[in-house]
């Protein structure tokens, strides 16, 4: 029993959860994140929860122990802002930066808002347009999006899943990434903040019959707007209840109640003009808001700017920064000059080091895969982080408790603790490594072994190394 | 916020001696004491003193501009540039609840291509595609600093409305398609220009019952009531302030018919039109807006673009100001914006207007339109220090801004500029092999997939 062999998870491809109530991983290095690191130590899950972490930590007799010689034993990753399990979304949650000043200039605001649900045309705020602010992520979940099954792949064990479609897109859920029948069982917090988008807009003549908004000022009127609207609608539901007689009663407005049962709203801030526009703008929200919200920025990409840094810091306000880097646009041999402005190519060499520069600053930040779902991918785009200045231990908890805490969950996941939900990775090698593999995930202490890649069969889920078995 | 330097990548931080004298110009003031040759005193962002001869604080920044011409800082009352997004809300007849301020982008290299051209100040107006557009303010174009800080502070904002052919373009069959490639555009209400007055005066309607309401709970509240406010509803607070006074009217127009519409429907509605803008057929009804206590901002000479801008004479400018209406030329364009200049020194041909009387239509005359000539538009001891220095009669094709300043601080510099040019290029050539070389790497490595 006690010697089972780690090795013969490698050849199992499936990724079929098992699910012993006891386990025990032992003799492996264990980082715990909100503690010191164990060289050597133990680790026992019950029940779906940590029992116990340390060093000399008793081995139960029940337990099913993996040996953990030459592995690394993490807390479960958080992507902080994440579309898994919605209905349709695309990978990439917030349409992040591809190269080019165009494409940058296109994708300011993070989300195109172009792709809400077909509706019928708005004529002003009063039509509450692209908004489905009562949606729940979790209510929407699809227990067979084959998304969940990559992204754990990448170690990643919790997703903060939003709808992101619209204006007022909805309300975000916290996920465990199980795989299962019953979407319900993923849930672990049903609503964490209201997903806002600053998305489309082509202005004269009104976005394609879409109606208002059509433009980015549209949207940010329609906001304050929506605001202003929930500020009255408390009053008046308040007056209605304490004496409906002789008062006419205000009516039902679920856009309205949908913001009201948000506790956090998270607004769009690619650019340093944006993050300075929108810290401002949510400001002013919290001042109008009828109920106390906390805010979050996401997008963040140039965040690597100093003055950003600053912005961000002194407005302490939590930032979620993507991961998707942008990249050079396809160039031909014989297209060698660029029109691209300097500031592009600045903002493209420097991009990666944003990371470092809010760690150095003081700010409190969560990094969240963007699209780059994959492990190959992801773990690349985190490896860039790393090589631009971010220490790995700062990418690893922008990855478990900062996202934690910025969602008010770390009393439950984000680290190695006893009493924790049972999210945790198991690597050989150093988690974000080009050539880490990534051997073993536990989600609400269920074990899964992700897929050995499609192209390179033996290697390790996430190394493109060619001398590692990658298929050329 | 002080320390947001957006523009660093592109410009120097401006340098602000706390005092500076600009010696041996020649001054056009644009105020009282005409043009003459001499010095300007500039101390804390404020111009202290001017003349002949002026005493020389010790410690002071001395400029040498023999040769040279000192104006006032270029002020453009029609401008679209330095903002995120669209400029027109087109979705709607009525969209006054959008605000350029939400929208400043003081990243947009325009600005600091409007300075170069020797514009400190500008209009920042809302599109034409409705009857009644957004809500909108004037900027300084301190290039470098953040949005807040470019605002113009004290000054009254303003809103755009929007006659003839653009506001009701949307409402066509014909003229609506300008949404996405093969989407059914749905028709906006007015397709004629009946429909635009119409817009126009149902939207005070609603304005002036939206005051109404209003002033009644402020009344409640004076007597110590405690009643539940009204909705606030911002594209109605909008037009309550333009019924209060407090928000200027700027109207996109191009008719003499649509013109005197406009005067009608505002004095009917009990408030005053701040400015037509472009105006091309102003000349014809200029009488009307002069009594109307309406300032016209037109072009130069640019016209014949639509139907509605064919009946257009360069002598506008100067017509309108014989018959007593405070005129002056935008650019509407941020390429026009770069030499309002030259647009100025046109009306010395076309109407024979002098040198003060053609540059006060790009400086003074504008302040004034926009309220702001306490401050700026002209160089007098007191005012904004917002200078622009040229190598030459500033109205001639040949002279090139040298220098710009605004509240005193230095924004502009063309030999700095022409001197930082190379470093640029080869810092931007760096980055560009930098990324050759880590992609063809890449790409080479990338797996099939």
């Amino acid at each position: 029993m006690k010697k089972l062999l780690v090795l013969s998870f490698l050849w199992c491809a499936c990724a079929l959860a098992e699910a012993p109530s006891t386990v025990a991983i032992h003799n492996a290095k264990i980082v715990t994140v909100s503690g010191p690191v164990i060289a050597k130590g133990t680790v026992i899950l019950k029940n779906g929860l940590i029992e116990a972490v340390g060093e000399n930590v008793a081995v139960p007799p029940d337990a099913w122990v993996v040996d953990g010689e030459g592995m690394t034993v993490y807390p479960g990753l958080i992507d902080a802002l994440s579309t898994v399990g919605m209905p349709g979304a695309a990978p990439a949650a917030t349409g992040g930066g591809r190269g080019g000043r165009g494409a940058a200039a296109a994708a300011q605001t993070p989300v195109p808002a172009a792709q809400a649900a077909p509706a019928e045309r708005s004529w002003g705020p009063e039509d509450r347009p692209q908004t489905t602010s009562w949606l729940l992520a979790a209510d929407e979940l699809q227990a067979g999006d084959k998304r969940v099954e990559t992204v754990r792949g990448g170690g990643i064990t919790t997703a903060v899943t939003f709808p992101t479609r619209g204006i007022f897109a909805g309300q975000g859920s916290v996920i465990d990434l199980v795989s299962g029948e019953k979407p319900a069982e993923m849930v672990l917090v049903a609503s964490v903040g209201q997903y806002i988008s600053m998305g489309g807009g082509r202005g004269f003549g009104g976005g394609g019959g879409g109606g208002f908004p059509s433009s980015l000022m549209g949207i940010i009127s329609y906001v304050r707007q929506v605001y202003l609207d929930a500020n009255h609608y408390k009053l008046v539901k308040e007056a209605y209840a304490k004496d409906p007689r002789g008062m006419q009663r205000p009516e039902y407005d679920r856009a309205l109640e949908g913001l009201m049962a948000s506790q956090r709203f998270l607004l769009p801030a690619n650019q340093l003009v944006e993050m300075d526009r929108m810290l401002r703008f949510g400001a002013e929200l919290k001042t109008i808001s009828p109920v106390e919200q906390k805010m979050i920025i996401y997008g963040a990409r140039e965040a690597y700017r100093p003055e950003a840094a600053d912005l961000l810091k002194k407005a302490n306000v939590p930032v979620l920064l993507s991961i998707h880097w942008p990249t050079p646009p396809a160039r031909t041999a014989d297209s060698e000059d660029s029109n691209e402005t300097l500031r592009t190519l600045i903002e493209r060499d420097q991009a990666p080091s944003a990371p470092a520069v809010l760690q150095k600053a003081g700010v409190k930040f969560a990094l969240y895969s963007d699209g780059a779902e994959s492990p190959r991918d992801f773990q690349r785009a985190v490896k860039k982080a790393i090589d631009a200045g971010l220490s790995r231990e700062d990418a690893l908890r922008a990855f478990t408790l900062s996202p934690a805490e910025i969602y008010g969950i770390s009393d439950r996941v984000g680290s190695i603790e006893k009493g924790k939900i049972a999210n945790i990775v198991v690597t050989k090698g150093e988690i974000f490594d080009d050539r880490t593999q990534i051997v073993m995930v536990f989600v609400d202490g269920k074990k899964y072994t992700p897929d050995a890649p499609a192209a390179g069969g033996r290697g390790g889920p996430a190394t493109d190394d060619p001398g590692a078995g990658g298929n050329q | 916020m002080k320390k947001l330097i957006l523009g660093a990548l592109l410009a120097l931080e401006p340098l602000c001696a706390d005092t500076i004298v600009i010696q041996n110009a020649t001054v056009m003031t644009e105020g009282p004491k005409g043009i003459f040759k001499g010095s300007v005193v500039v101390r804390d962002g404020k111009i202290v003193d001017l003349g002949e001869k002026v005493m020389v604080p010790a410690g002071a920044t001395v400029i040498e501009a023999g040769g040279q011409y000192l104006i006032p800082g270029i002020i453009d009352c029609h401008s679209h540039i330095a903002g995120s997004g669209s400029i027109n809300e087109g979705s709607v007849s009525v969209s006054s609840m959008v605000n350029i301020r939400d929208i400043i982008n003081p990243d947009d290299i325009a600005i600091y291509r409007a300075l170069a051209g020797g514009v400190t100040t500008a209009n920042i107006l809302h599109g034409s595609a409705n009857s009644i557009g957004g809500q909108t303010l004037p900027l300084k174009m301190r290039w470098g600093k953040s949005a807040q800080e470019l605002i113009f502070a004290g000054a009254t904002p303003g809103i755009k409305f929007a006659l003839g052919e653009n506001p009701k373009r949307a409402g066509n069959p014909q003229g609506g398609g300008r949404g996405a490639a093969g989407a059914i555009q749905v028709g906006r209400y007015p397709a004629t220009r009946m429909g635009v007055e119409d817009v126009i005066r149902e939207a005070f309607n609603d304005a002036k019952a939206y005051k109404v309401e209003w002033d009644a709970y402020d009344a409640q509240v004076a007597k110590g009531e405690h009643p539940i406010p009204p909705r606030t509803d911002l594209k109605l607070q909008a037009l309550k302030e333009v019924l209060e006074n407090k928000r200027y009217v700027h109207v996109h127009c191009y008719r003499a018919d649509e013109i005197l519409m406009m005067i009608r429907a505002a004095d009917d509605n009990g408030f005053k039109v701040r400015t037509f803008q472009h105006v091309l057929e102003g000349y014809k009804v200029a009488k009307e807006i002069a009594e109307h206590g309406a300032g016209a901002s037109t072009f130069s000479d640019w016209w014949a673009y639509k139907i509605e801008a064919i009946d257009a004479i360069p002598f506008n400018a100067a017509l309108m100001t014989k018959k007593g209406v405070l005129v002056s030329l935008n650019s509407d364009d941020a390429e026009l914006m770069r030499h309002l200049n030259t647009e100025a020194g046109k009306a010395m041909k076309y109407g024979g207007m002098n040198e003060t009387e053609a540059l006060a239509m790009v400086t003074i005359n504008p302040a004034k339109q926009l309220g702001i000539d306490k401050t700026v538009g002209s160089i007098e001891v007191g005012k904004d220090a917002d200078l622009v220095l040229y190598d030459g009669f500033p109205m001639s094709d040949f002279a090139k801004v040298q220098k710009v300043w605004i509240d005193g601080a230095q924004y502009f510099d063309r030999d700095k500029e022409v001197a930082a040019q190379a470093a640029k290029d080869a810092e931007k050539q760096q980055l560009l092999d930098k990324e050759k070389a880590a992609h063809g790497q890449q790409s080479t490595r990338r797996p099939n997939q």
